[in-house]
């Protein structure tokens, strides 16, 4: 309880750092939120022209797209501490981290909060509600708590891809670059459903880095699909726990990596 | 006396990696394993006891700073073994911390674009200070330290004189029973390098803290140790009282003159001319057969002057001194 008070103490004195700024701010969430409606815009003007994809409508594809790009967006927004930890690690920051009684965990998470990526959540959960109008789901409350469980799940599988790119700072100094591939180009990938990919790539999303368990999966799962690439219902039923599970074995490969810590300039 | 810090054939190896550039080469460094071994800290031991204020000396790169951060619990030793109030620093990490201060002279550990106040309430949030003893430190270091000057000001906008203060109150709210001191007087004058070493030397006996600093400054030493232990190349070298290193320390100095004009005879009494080049003149001197001021008097007096300056011994040459005297403690294997 007292480690949740002081987070939110953290986590205010980063926001009223941001908030000092405010026209710069409220620049940076405007640019944040049209460069992501001209995401989906891309997207749309494929289906205008194909109509369909793999038997996928477009506001089936824009649930695929919803899903994800909250979860990212809440990921970056909430886990920024890991997505810069490389100059952390350079300032000497994570020294001063180890000198509290605090977890070091903990520490970078609650390091930063990125109040402007409200502007790409705001323009996902509108495409992900114009998407919802548009289908007929049944919302039943076992609907709603698997959506809020995937939810959760989806936001933990891309801060875990963060936090195993913070961590290779431990042996590096300088950040891998190729979690950018999982990332960014998995929400890129992820905006279509996975059926459409070869099948040693759905693979690969599936069981090594499971991105398929953030969105593609619970799709299929609200909309009642039944797909001869996807798994079995006990599998897409579980979906949300995979990244929850991922987040948390990455937080022991962060264990694991600050015995490694090298500091700087000894 | 009790033993605070216990310290045992300590040794940090450092692997540095090779490291490849671009897109390509970031991918093959996840797989390649090629490095070389740095050998930072070498079958290093010794004892702290409570309230002793011991200098650790070495020159640049001798493996200070690294010892520092295994007794902090920053890094893991490569082996050996070591205890600070009992605790096994980077395996009770937190417990550790929780007894310990630290400063490190280069950088701050406060909050860059905080109010020093702000963060001292977050270090109080951190370290669960109890409001009494808050409201008591922050008292009793205000009055020391000044800190009301800029206890508003945003910790990017101090001085260094004034973020040091900050630092060095900070590491004491929480009342740790050691405080360890990375170059606390680096880069500051000489009126805010005597203030801190007074207020270490208070907080030491008020409240028997134990003090390790790491110092380039052989005037830190001499107002604050009465112990030291030298590292070299990895190495203890030297680790007893400061008294044995008096002499050493108190031997020579340099005082270099820039004269106005080229004087014919420029001797002074009880100082020997090393060196001449054109106005500039180089006298040796020591201290005890003349004082600094006594000196500079004496020329004044006799001639005009542009500058004036005074070199002390620095750790190089003290160094220097204990390899001459035979006070080493690990003879390098090519020692004489």
């Amino acid at each position: 309880m007292k480690s949740l008070s002081l987070y939110l103490h953290f986590i205010t004195l980063r926001i009223r750092a941001q908030m000092a700024y405010r026209f710069s701010f409220t620049l940076e969430l405007l640019s944040q939120a049209s460069i992501s409606v001209i995401d989906f815009l891309m997207i749309a003007i494929l289906f205008e022209r194909f109509k369909q994809l793999a038997n996928w409508t477009l506001w089936e594809v824009g649930l695929l797209y919803g899903i994800i790009s909250v979860c990212f967006a809440v990921a970056e927004m909430v886990a920024r501490g890991f997505d810069t930890f490389q100059s952390l690690v350079g300032r000497g920051a994570f020294d001063n981290m180890l000198i509290r009684p605090l977890g070091t965990f903990y520490q970078v998470f609650a390091h930063e909060f990125q109040l402007r990526r409200v502007g790409k959540l705001s323009q996902a959960l509108v495409v992900f509600l114009i998407a919802n109008s548009h289908l007929d789901i049944s919302w039943t409350l076992g609907k709603l708590g698997y959506l809020f469980l995937a939810l959760i799940g989806g936001t933990c599988f891309f801060i875990g891809l963060l936090v195993i790119g913070a961590a290779s700072c431990f042996w590096t100094v300088q950040s891998i670059e190729i979690i950018n591939i999982f990332t960014h180009g998995g929400i890129f990938m992820g905006s279509y459903p996975i059926s459409i990919y070869q099948r040693w790539f759905r693979h690969f999303f599936t069981f090594i880095v499971p991105l398929a368990c953030v969105n593609y999966f619970p799709s299929l799962f609200l909309l009642n699909k039944i797909e001869p690439a996807g798994a079995s219902r006990i599998v897409v039923q579980f979906a949300p726990f995979i990244g929850i599970l991922f987040l948390c074995l990455t937080a022991l490969f962060w264990k694991w990596g600050v015995s490694h810590y090298q500091s700087t300039g000894h | 006396m009790d033993t605070v810090i216990d310290v045992r054939a300590l040794s940090k190896t450092f692997k540095v990696y090779h490291h490849r550039k671009g897109f390509l080469g970031s991918f093959a460094n996840l797989f390649s394993r090629k490095h070389r071994l740095v050998q930072a800290v070498a079958q290093v031991s010794f004892t702290v006891k409570r309230g002793e204020i011991v200098g650790y000396l070495g020159p640049n790169g001798a493996g200070k700073s690294t010892t520092l951060k295994m007794l902090t619990g920053i890094l893991v030793p490569s082996s050996g073994s070591v205890t600070v109030n009992g605790y096994i620093p980077h395996r009770q990490r937190k417990e550790n911390a929780k007894r310990i201060g630290v400063v490190f002279g280069q950088r701050s550990h406060l909050w860059f674009d905080l109010p020093v106040q702000e963060s001292f309430e977050l270090l109080q949030r951190i370290y669960r200070i109890p409001q009494a003893q808050y409201h008591h430190n922050v008292e009793m270091f205000d009055e020391l330290l000044s800190l009301g000057d800029f206890f508003q000001t945003p910790v990017r906008q101090l001085s260094l004189g004034q973020r040091m203060r900050a630092d060095l109150a900070a590491a004491l709210l929480h009342n740790p029973d050691v405080l360890f001191l990375d170059e606390p007087t680096v880069g500051l004058d000489v009126v805010a390098k005597a203030r801190i070493r007074q207020f270490i030397q208070q907080i030491n006996a008020e409240r028997q803290v134990t003090v390790v600093l790491t110092t380039h400054d052989l005037d830190d030493v001499e107002k604050l140790c009465k112990r030291v232990i030298l590292i070299d190349d990895a190495r203890l070298r030297f680790d007893g009282e400061l008294a044995t290193l008096r002499r050493l320390l108190s031997t020579e100095r340099l005082l270099i003159v820039d004269y106005a004009e080229v004087y014919s005879d420029i001797s002074i009494p009880n100082a020997h001319m090393t060196y001449q080049e054109g106005t500039r003149v180089q006298y040796r001197f020591s201290p005890e057969e003349i004082s600094t001021a006594a000196l500079i008097k004496a020329i004044l007096q006799k001639f005009k002057i542009v500058d004036i300056s005074v070199q002390e011994p620095d750790i190089e040459e003290l160094i220097k001194a204990v390899y001459e005297d035979n006070l080493l403690l690990n003879p390098p294997a090519n020692f004489p």
